[in-house]
């Protein structure tokens, strides 16, 4: 286990140390070479390749660079930034270092989930167990609660001014963040996988991962599954060896939403063996995000599901932008009324029509994900959907049936 | 004489900058409003408000450039540019010296936008709000006439309508107000 | 390459005026925010487009070149 110990606890300085010995003397250019060849990608919902980003912040840098170190965890069903952060709080400082001397930073800021205290009290005491070096040119910023507050301009945004709410883009982070500075936003578990990297090489990163995927990940395995919570896999395994990583199913299983809330729903009768790898996810218009796979119970409603998730994110926009405020909210509004089987007529017709217009019409991306899990909500659960309308629930009906039986 | 008609025209050209103002301001105000009907859309209003503030400049030069130079009045230069200078009305004419400058940086502002952006001019365009009251009260003041009924019924109309537009303008429901997070909810600590 | 319009979606306060001046590429959602076309904009309307960008009372619009927008993706 890399990222996370098998024991709870907060690894020490001297613990750590000692496993990985000291943090590798290599050159700037070196370890962004090492991160690109190892195809690293980020952790924290986009999957945007890792050497790539470092490298457009260091071309920008003139030293004066800053690292953000992003473990605000916003989405709900993620618990993998946390229990990194709590774990092994120093192989996340020596990612920022090293991102640090990569791309010419003199600032590192851990930006770390107000509420999530466990990974904020190992945090801060790691920090404290290291030299006057690095503690004195590192801060831990506490992230407000909610979705949005983890988006990289928001994050940016809530350093410089205590607002935690997206900015408009471009300008991007990379180009200028925290003061104006060009800032490196990175997932915590990306920063951790590249202080792994660095140590023993692109090679042996590629090497872990089954049938051609390469690299391991943090998931957190929720819903119906007898032991949930974080767990550590190698790529190219696939859904059913999720499952029994998290001790196995408890119940019948309808569908799986793989990448939270900002992610999608699958259908598990297509997918079971689905490997859990970028491009083979890609290929079928699902993507792994943050590491959530949550088994959604046969005996629950699909529909249901989706107006709760609905609801959420309609109440996690920024409010700064009107499509995004209106639209959600008109989506979550007709998805609950086709929830609660009393819809109004057109509402389904709605909701599709109001989906295909909100993509690319916020100031970030939130509406964007909101949008995309609807439609793969719409997709996966056509037949709910569309029963639904008609006042029917298709769960509710065979759940009739089985108790008749 | 030339005298008289310098005089008529420096009053003419007073009243009707007054009744071209007070246009603009009520159409600034149907514009903040957001009124609108299928045949009458939103950059009409926007247009007239621009066009008529506009016009309503070319009839102040007329109106000051009149009044400077009537030897009747003597007031030279100085007394346009340098408020509360004159001798003739001083108080009253100094009002109007004030609300031109008043005006003259919202029409600025306005014509420069982009590079005031819309903080600073959405800041100066408020001074209208204390432009024309004031222009108003220099009109009423500066008056040496009888008391024309027709005079006061063109007051009372620009008075009335500016009056009217802002009480429905008070009464208006914010076209932004989704924008602020309801105080007491627990997320609007969440943002700082 | 030609040009093609901005929006800045926060400043954005949907006014609508943009919609009115400039119909073939700009309409107005359920809650009068703008869908644009994100296309280049034809050389026919680029006038109106400039005058669709001056109308808007809070700024949000501008006219960027193709090629800036491009390589920002």
């Amino acid at each position: 286990m890399e990222l996370i110990r098998p024991t709870p606890g907060a690894e020490t300085l001297a613990a750590h140390q000692q496993r990985l010995g000291p943090l590798p003397a290599v050159g700037s250019g070196e370890l962004i070479a090492e991160l690109e060849a190892s195809g690293l990608l980020g952790r924290g919902g986009a999957g945007f390749p890792v050497g790539r980003k470092w490298r457009a912040v260091a071309e920008r840098s003139s030293g004066n660079a800053v690292v953000l170190a992003n473990g605000a965890e916003g989405e709900p069903l993620s618990l993998k930034d946390r229990s990194l952060m709590a774990s092994r709080p120093h192989l996340v400082i020596d990612g920022a270092l090293l991102a640090a001397r990569a791309v010419g930073a003199n600032d590192i800021i851990f930006y770390v989930g107000g509420e999530h205290r466990a990974a904020d009290a190992a945090l801060r005491h790691a920090l404290a167990e290291r030299p006057a070096d690095p503690r004195g040119r590192a801060r831990i910023v506490a992230a407000p609660a909610g979705y949005v507050s983890g988006e990289e301009s928001a994050a940016v945004h809530f350093v410089d001014a205590g607002d935690a709410r997206p900015t408009t883009t471009p300008p991007r982070p990379f180009e200028r963040g925290v003061g104006g500075r060009p800032t490196l936003v990175q997932n915590v578990e990306s920063l951790a996988l590249a202080a792994l990297i660095a140590r023993r090489g692109h090679a042996w990163y590629r090497g872990l991962g089954h049938d051609g995927a390469r690299g391991i990940g943090l998931l957190t395995v929720s819903g119906a599954v007898n032991r949930a919570g974080v767990h550590e896999v190698a790529f190219g395994s696939t859904l059913s060896d999720a499952a029994a990583a998290a001790g196995g199913l408890n119940d019948d299983v309808r569908a799986v939403l793989l990448g939270g809330y900002f992610g999608g729903w699958a259908d598990m009768d297509e997918q079971w063996g689905l490997p859990l790898d970028a491009s083979s996810l890609r290929a079928r218009g699902l993507a792994l995000g943050c590491g959530v796979v949550h088994f959604l119970p046969a005996e629950s409603c699909g529909v249901e599901a989706t107006a709760r998730i609905m609801t959420y994110l309609a109440s996690q926009s920024a409010r700064q932008c009107g499509p995004c405020v209106f639209g959600l909210a008109a989506i979550a509004d007709a998805t609950r009324r086709l929830a609660a089987r009393s819809p109004q007529a057109g509402d389904l017709e709605r909701i599709v029509r109001w989906s295909g217009e909100l993509t690319g019409r916020g100031a970030c991306r939130h509406p964007d994900g909101a949008v995309a899990l609807l439609q793969s909500a719409l997709q996966v659960f056509a037949d709910d959907f569309a029963g639904h309308q008609r006042r029917r629930c298709l769960t509710v009906a065979a759940r009739e049936r089985v108790a008749v039986a | 004489m030339s005298d008289t008609i310098l005089w008529y025209a420096t009053r003419g050209a007073g009243v009707v900058s007054l009744v071209l103002l007070t246009g603009v301001v009520v159409l600034g105000i149907v514009s903040a409003m957001r009124w609108q009907t299928a045949s009458w859309p939103r950059f009409l209003t926007t247009g007239l408000h621009r066009n008529l503030a506009l016009a309503t400049l070319v009839f102040l030069a007329l109106h000051i450039v009149t009044a400077v130079v009537d030897p009747f009045t003597a007031l030279g230069w100085q007394a346009a540019l340098i408020p509360f200078s004159s001798s003739y009305r001083r108080l009253w004419l100094g009002l109007g010296v004030v609300a031109i400058y008043l005006l003259a940086a919202i029409v600025v502002s306005s014509l420069l936008r982009p590079l005031f952006g819309h903080s600073a001019w959405r800041a100066i365009h408020w001074l209208t709000y204390l432009m024309w009251p004031i222009a108003v009260i220099h009109g009423i003041g500066t008056g040496t006439d009888p008391r024309f009924a027709w005079m006061l019924g063109i007051e009372a109309v620009c008075i009335g309508s500016v009056v009217a537009a802002v009480a429905w303008r008070v009464s208006g429901v914010s076209h932004t107000a989704w924008r602020q997070v309801p105080a007491a909810s627990p997320r609007a600590r969440k943002w700082s | 390459m030609g040009e093609t319009i901005q929006i800045d979606r926060i400043r954005c306060d949907g006014h609508g005026l943009c919609a009115e001046l400039l119909p073939e590429l700009i309409t107005l959602d359920d809650w009068g925010y703008p869908i644009i076309a994100a296309a280049a904009i034809p050389p026919s309307l680029v006038d109106h487009a400039r005058r669709a960008v001056d109308a808007c009372p809070v700024l949000a619009l501008r006219l960027a070149s193709m090629t800036a927008v491009m390589q920002k993706r």
